[in-house]
């Protein structure tokens, strides 16, 4: 499994322009709200939350055709499933990989966007910290519809539609949570369930994804 | 087909069959393509699967190497598989030692440079051993992923799907000694080969009209 992470993380590090594809898409995309809507700091702070969860969830979704289109059309997916170790535990190590090379720079970045759009201390580290707890559900919920997708002529734009409202979940309290901070409430409560999120996926989506990939290769 | 079972309690190696299917049947987009198989291959047995395009070779092999399920029957298996499809699972942004060394390591199987060069030194591509797999060419590609093969294991049974595609004369006989050398070291292989191949006590499986 280990093998399988530095293998992808290396992969990733061959292809660096694909690897940054969806970063730049965030960027660029959470920067046309100011543009758009204008540049009146109370609005922008009001939108914040939602714009910047809307562009980190589609860019993460960007990045799904390459987590088992690849391995599926060279074969190494089939000696993924012939090796012997658990499948669900691969697709666990596959959504890591996918996470620290597609999730976490999104993490990363967020703060320095949220600036832009004039977002405060609490609700930026509130921010941080829900996309923290939501991307890796994003991640592994995108293994799911990767699987169910494998060998589809209109695969990528599938995904998307599959996972997106899969992810709606993940969506409200994510933005809830940096809306109640800037409301004065206390944010516990978005993120304790973003936390119960990622445990029901993690527990969950590996082995919906291990059945997905055996019924694609059979 | 004749299975002959021997009873020898002291040799359980011996008396199970490498693989062994039972009344096997498969179904592909609706039509049966091959049904009540029994094949029992022993330890020590190389098999070629031979037919018409479209007969179900590729589909008997998936079978074989537990990628797909049956329509009825099962399969029993006594060794340990590697299977090599048409794919040969080599990343195109990795050199050649590092993508046989992924998939050696995934296995579990010897995955020190020394074992992988001295596999690929008996396959002939241990010179483009630092190139990316995308520069190779099909045939070296071929002997990169049959390098898996020439490594130092127990004895396993090999699913080989059209091994000898893209190979040249001397790759073909490489691959036929290590086969042999493979199956007197008690292990077994199933392959396909549309080339005629000539490996001495080779058994040959017909797979005919639907029934056969």
């Amino acid at each position: 499994m280990w093998s399988l992470i530095r293998r992808d993380w290396q992969l990733a590090a061959r292809r660096r322009v694909e690897a940054l594809l969806p970063l730049v898409f965030f960027i660029v995309a959470a920067s046309l709200f100011p543009l758009g809507v204008g540049p009146e700091p109370q609005m922008l702070r009001t939108m914040a939350p939602g714009a910047l969860w809307v562009c980190a969830l589609l860019a993460s979704l960007l990045s799904l055709t390459g987590l088992y289109g690849p391995d599926f059309a060279d074969g190494s997916l089939e000696q993924f499933l012939l090796c012997g170790q658990s499948v669900p535990g691969l697709a666990l190590a596959k959504a890591f990989a996918h996470w620290t090379i597609f999730g976490l720079p999104l993490v990363i970045t967020a703060p320095l966007l949220g600036v832009m759009f004039d977002v405060k201390g609490p609700e930026l580290a509130t921010l941080t910290l829900g996309l923290l707890l939501g991307t890796p559900v994003l991640s592994l919920l995108g293994g799911v519809g990767a699987a169910l997708t494998l060998g589809l002529r209109s695969g990528g734009m599938l995904i998307v539609l599959l996972v997106l409202p899969l992810a709606i979940p993940v969506l409200i309290f994510g933005a809830g949570a940096v809306t109640a901070v800037s409301a004065g409430i206390s944010p516990d409560g978005h993120l304790s369930l973003l936390g119960a999120l990622l445990l029901m996926t993690l527990l969950g989506a590996p082995w919906a994804t291990g059945a997905a990939l055996r019924i694609a290769l059979d | 087909m004749v299975t002959g079972t021997s009873t020898d309690a002291h040799t359980p190696s011996a008396a199970t069959p490498a693989l062994h299917t039972h009344n096997l049947g498969c179904q592909r987009g609706g039509r049966l393509l091959f049904s009540r198989l029994n094949l029992a291959v022993q330890p020590g047995q190389a098999w070629w699967v031979r037919g018409p395009n479209g007969r179900g070779k590729t589909s008997l092999l998936r079978l074989l190497a537990g990628l797909s399920r049956p329509a009825e029957g099962h399969i029993d298996r006594g060794l340990p598989l590697v299977f090599m499809g048409h794919q040969h699972a080599l990343k195109d942004d990795m050199s050649a030692l590092e993508a046989l060394q992924f998939l050696t390591r995934l296995h579990s199987e010897p995955s020190e440079d020394d074992a992988l060069l001295q596999a690929m030194t008996r396959l002939g591509v241990a010179h483009r051993r630092k190139a990316m797999v995308r520069t190779l060419s099909q045939g070296q590609r071929r002997r990169v992923a049959l390098s898996r093969l020439a490594l130092p294991a127990a004895p396993r049974t090999w699913i080989l799907d059209e091994p000898f595609d893209a190979l040249d004369d001397e790759g073909v006989a490489t691959l036929n000694t290590l086969i042999q050398q493979h199956c007197a070291g008690g292990g077994a292989a199933v392959f396909t080969s549309h080339q005629e191949v000539h490996m001495p006590g080779m058994h040959t499986l017909w797979l005919e009209a639907a029934g056969a």
